[in-house]
């Protein structure tokens, strides 16, 4: 007798694809264009992996950036069928049948360098400019020890230390893609992380910097940062209590 | 045209030990980073259960059990001098951590909270102990996350995508090393006082990892090239619980929380195997009886996995038959091992809160690498004598704290601990030492030729074909069990596919973001070092930790207690050195 049924067809039946990208070689292009490339897949592979067929038996000059392939690093944010997703984590059995066509453009608001490889620095300098650490100028417990927090004060924030810093969320902000200089989900998000924790000190320094004009204010509750976090980070909320500290003055 | 920069220390790596070491290094020298990645892309940010420290916060607990627990673990290859100085240090490093701002779970009275993990006991019961630090099953991520917040904070200099393709020596003392933007495809030389390389595993030389893609050993190969030699290449971890056929860890934290594996017949089989510690055995023992019971045909179906079973009634029932008051739920671990639970969700479509999860052992942690002392120094040979200026720390780094085999945990702990050792001796070198000169349009010239012979070589060899029979031969010769014959046949693959990568021939032969270049270099990297691997391996007749000769079955401390050291120059030499026993004499290894 089996004690358990056995795990199968989960893992076979091959499937054919068609994989548009959007290219551009900045050595030879003035412009991107579409290239399409046709792959036979697991249903259970991952858009990587079929982007990695492409690459490594078919046309080795497309680029991208990828590093974990389980959804952790953060490398490979795209635009997948129109709507931003990293590529190691969504499966392709989820986004497509047997012959269609999957189209996989580079992440939108940042320039793009090559096919799917985007400049990240504006994203970072967003992410640098508020304060993304912890400030606490008290003298440290004497007994040499941790400081103490509470379960549920740690919780209070748990929900923004998820962030992977992948640009999912800020690349699907239509505020965003209107005006660069808006610092974007991802930085407010990383200031909740901090502005939360009952440890830190520096909670109206970085209220201040997201009240400024390219702050906390060009949010206009579209939710596409919600949809598109892979780490499953309630984008919209979180920049919805930032906002109504910023409102209330009170930090709770 | 090639630029220059000048530094008094760098560090290559941005991952845990790469950062601890730039934020030690920095408080008083001019320090820059180095990584092919942007930093929280690093491989330290997916590890998921823990960080060992004996902080005594829910059990009693000792840092003398921590290091007695890792030198067994580490089936007495470890050299006990470093293993003190690590699990004592591992106390204040974490709490250092905390400070900092990482975001460990709490206990009700808000002390950092601790959980159970493989091979991590009380000395006196022999039961398991409390002892990893943990934030959720991501405490690697929380990590990495504050270390690169602090580094911004202290306003280190980082170079972001920038790869690393040799190092330099002259006279046995390092300078700096070379590297190649990818933005551009230009070559910098970064002229130091003292080097220290932390840039994590190897482990894509085999197809079943856990490993990130990243991780392809490009800098322990570019000391192999360099006449430098590398410690205990034989030693490679297999991490028991990977996800079926994709290697994604599932982290040991799943079995701390109480999961347990079973077999075909719905038998918890590690009571059978190591009927005290069972399912928290360490990591080599369990990977080799996962693979026994396959072998045996107790594989689900008779295929070549187990189930690990994390279902709360299930471990609920575990508890009761081991006599543990402690009960679970599905809301408790939802909270514990929210990543891991989603692993499964995403990639198998499996509940695994409904049903076992699908599991087989992954190419996981090089215990071995670059040679060094407890100060990170590395070393160039056998007798100890130093590199001057070139330090290692973190997974790439041989101190030697993990021995045959790394209990779980002890990543993290290696990381912190030696990366901040590593950034102070570096900084301490740093100031009594000068530049010594360089030839810096040799070293450009050099670099970039290397690259260009990849770029316009034109044979008719696909680098992945090659990437991928190494792959296959490495899980297939050199995983969890090898035999002579079998390791003598990988080697003769190696050697097959080192002279077809002579051949290769790449389609982008641009400069700017040109990663098919890069892959085919680090290709070129893996080879090296699957070849010393191989080597090695052979060369141990005998069984210890991760390294398990079915030829040579028992661990023979007459003749093999000792490590290896591996210089690649044609061929491998391989010289050996004493393992430093202080405390505790190796003794057999019953769980």
């Amino acid at each position: 007798m089996r004690a358990f049924p056995i795990l199968g067809a989960a893992f076979s039946i091959p499937m054919k694809i068609n994989l548009k990208i959007k290219r551009f070689n900045p050595e030879t292009d003035k412009k991107p264009h579409w290239e399409t490339y046709t792959v036979e897949v697991e249903p259970t592979d991952r858009v990587l992996d079929a982007l990695h067929e492409i690459k490594w038996n078919q046309d080795g000059t497309l680029a991208l950036r990828r590093s974990c392939a389980h959804g952790v690093c953060g490398s490979d944010a795209m635009r997948i069928n129109g709507r931003n997703m990293l590529a190691c984590k969504v499966l392709i059995q989820n986004i497509a049948k047997d012959g269609d066509t999957v189209t996989v453009e580079p992440i939108l608001g940042l320039p793009v360098i090559k096919d799917l490889i985007v400049d990240m620095e504006p994203f970072f300098a967003h992410y640098r400019a508020v304060m993304p650490y912890l400030v606490n100028n008290d003298p440290l417990p004497e007994n040499g020890r941790e400081r103490l927090q509470s379960p549920a004060d740690r919780e209070r924030y748990d929900d923004t230390t998820k962030c992977i810093l992948c640009a999912a969320c800020t690349t699907s902000c239509p505020s965003f893609w209107a005006r660069g200089e808006y610092v974007g989900p991802a930085a407010i998000v990383q200031a909740h992380r901090f502005i939360f924790d009952s440890r830190d000190q520096a909670a109206q320094q970085r209220l201040e910097i997201l009240s400024a004009q390219d702050g906390v204010w060009r949010c206009r509750t579209v939710f596409n940062c919600t949809e598109a976090c892979p780490r499953g980070i309630q984008v919209t909320k979180a920049i919805g209590e930032v906002k109504e500290a910023l409102r209330t003055g009170i930090i709770q | 045209m090639p630029q220059y920069h000048q530094f008094d220390a760098l560090v290559v790596g941005a991952g845990g030990a790469g950062l601890m070491a730039a934020l030690y290094a920095s408080k008083s020298v001019n320090t820059a980073v180095i990584s092919k990645l942007y930093p929280t892309r690093s491989h330290t940010g997916t590890a998921q259960g823990g960080i060992s420290a004996a902080l005594g916060n829910l059990e009693e607990d000792k840092w003398e059990w921590h290091a007695y627990d890792t030198i067994k673990g580490g089936d007495f290859l470890c050299d006990q001098d470093a293993v003190d100085i690590m699990c004592r240090e591992a106390i204040d490093a974490v709490i250092d951590l905390e400070h900092m701002g990482l975001p460990f779970d709490r206990t009700p009275d808000g002390k950092i909270s601790q959980r159970r993990f493989g091979g991590h006991t009380n000395n006196e019961t022999k039961k398991p102990v409390m002892r990893a630090c943990h934030a959720a099953d991501r405490t690697g991520h929380m990590i990495l996350q504050t270390l690169y917040q602090n580094c911004i904070k202290n306003n280190v200099k980082f170079f972001d995508e920038f790869q690393v393709i040799d190092v330099l020596i002259e006279d046995g003392k390092c300078n700096g090393v070379v590297a190649v933007q990818l933005a551009t495809g230009e070559i910098h030389v970064f002229h130091s006082k003292a080097t220290l390389i932390a840039t994590g595993g190897f482990g894509k030389m085999w197809k079943v990892t856990s490993n990130a893609h990243s991780l392809t050993g490009d800098l322990p190969a570019a000391v192999l090239r360099r006449g430098l030699p590398l410690e205990d290449m034989e030693f490679f971890q297999f991490h028991p619980t990977g996800v079926y056929k994709l290697g994604i860890l599932l982290s040991e934290a799943a079995r701390g929380e109480g999961a347990v594996f079973i077999n075909d017949k719905g038998e918890r089989f590690m009571e059978r195997y190591m009927p005290t510690l069972k399912d928290l055995a360490p990591r080599d023992i369990c990977s080799r009886c996962i693979y026994t019971e396959i072998r045996e045909g107790r594989g689900i179906g008779g295929k070549d996995y187990v189930y690990l079973d994390f279902r709360p009634e299930q471990i609920n029932k575990y508890f009761e038959a081991d006599g543990n008051p402690k009960r679970i739920d599905a809301h408790y671990l939802e909270t514990r091992l929210p990543d891991i639970i989603e692993f499964a969700r995403v990639y198998q479509g499996i509940d695994p809160i409904k049903e076992p999860v699908p599991i087989q052992p992954t190419a996981h942690y090089a215990m071995g690498g670059i040679p060094t002392d407890n100060d990170a120094r590395v070393l160039a040979d056998e007798t100890g004598r130093i590199v001057e200026g070139l330090y290692a720390a973190g997974e790439v780094a041989c101190v030697s704290v993990h021995g045959a085999n790394r209990l779980g945990t002890n990543s993290l702990v290696d990381l912190v601990v030696f990366g901040k050792r590593g950034g102070i001796a570096m900084a301490e070198y740093c100031k009594q030492a000068s530049f010594r000169p360089i030839n810096r349009d040799a070293a450009a010239k050099e670099g970039a030729a290397q690259l260009d012979r990849i770029r316009n070589n034109n044979g008719n060899e696909r680098p992945h074909a090659i990437r991928k029979e190494m792959q296959a031969v490495m899980d297939d010769k050199v995983g969890v069990y090898r035999t002579g014959a079998g390791l003598e046949e990988a080697i003769d693959k190696i050697h097959e596919l080192q002279a077809r990568y002579k051949r290769i021939r790449i389609d982008d032969k641009g400069f700017k973001w040109n990663t098919d270049l890069m892959e085919a270099w680090e290709l070129g990297a893996l080879l090296d070092l699957a070849e010393v691997t191989a080597f090695a391996a052979l060369a141990r007749t005998e069984s210890r930790g991760g390294h398990y000769r079915e030829d040579y079955p028992n661990r023979d401390d007459v003749n093999f207690l000792k490590h290896s050291m591996a210089w690649k120059n044609g061929t491998i030499t391989l010289k050996y050195k004493p393992v430093r026993i202080t405390r505790i004499q190796p003794q057999e290894r019953k769980y």
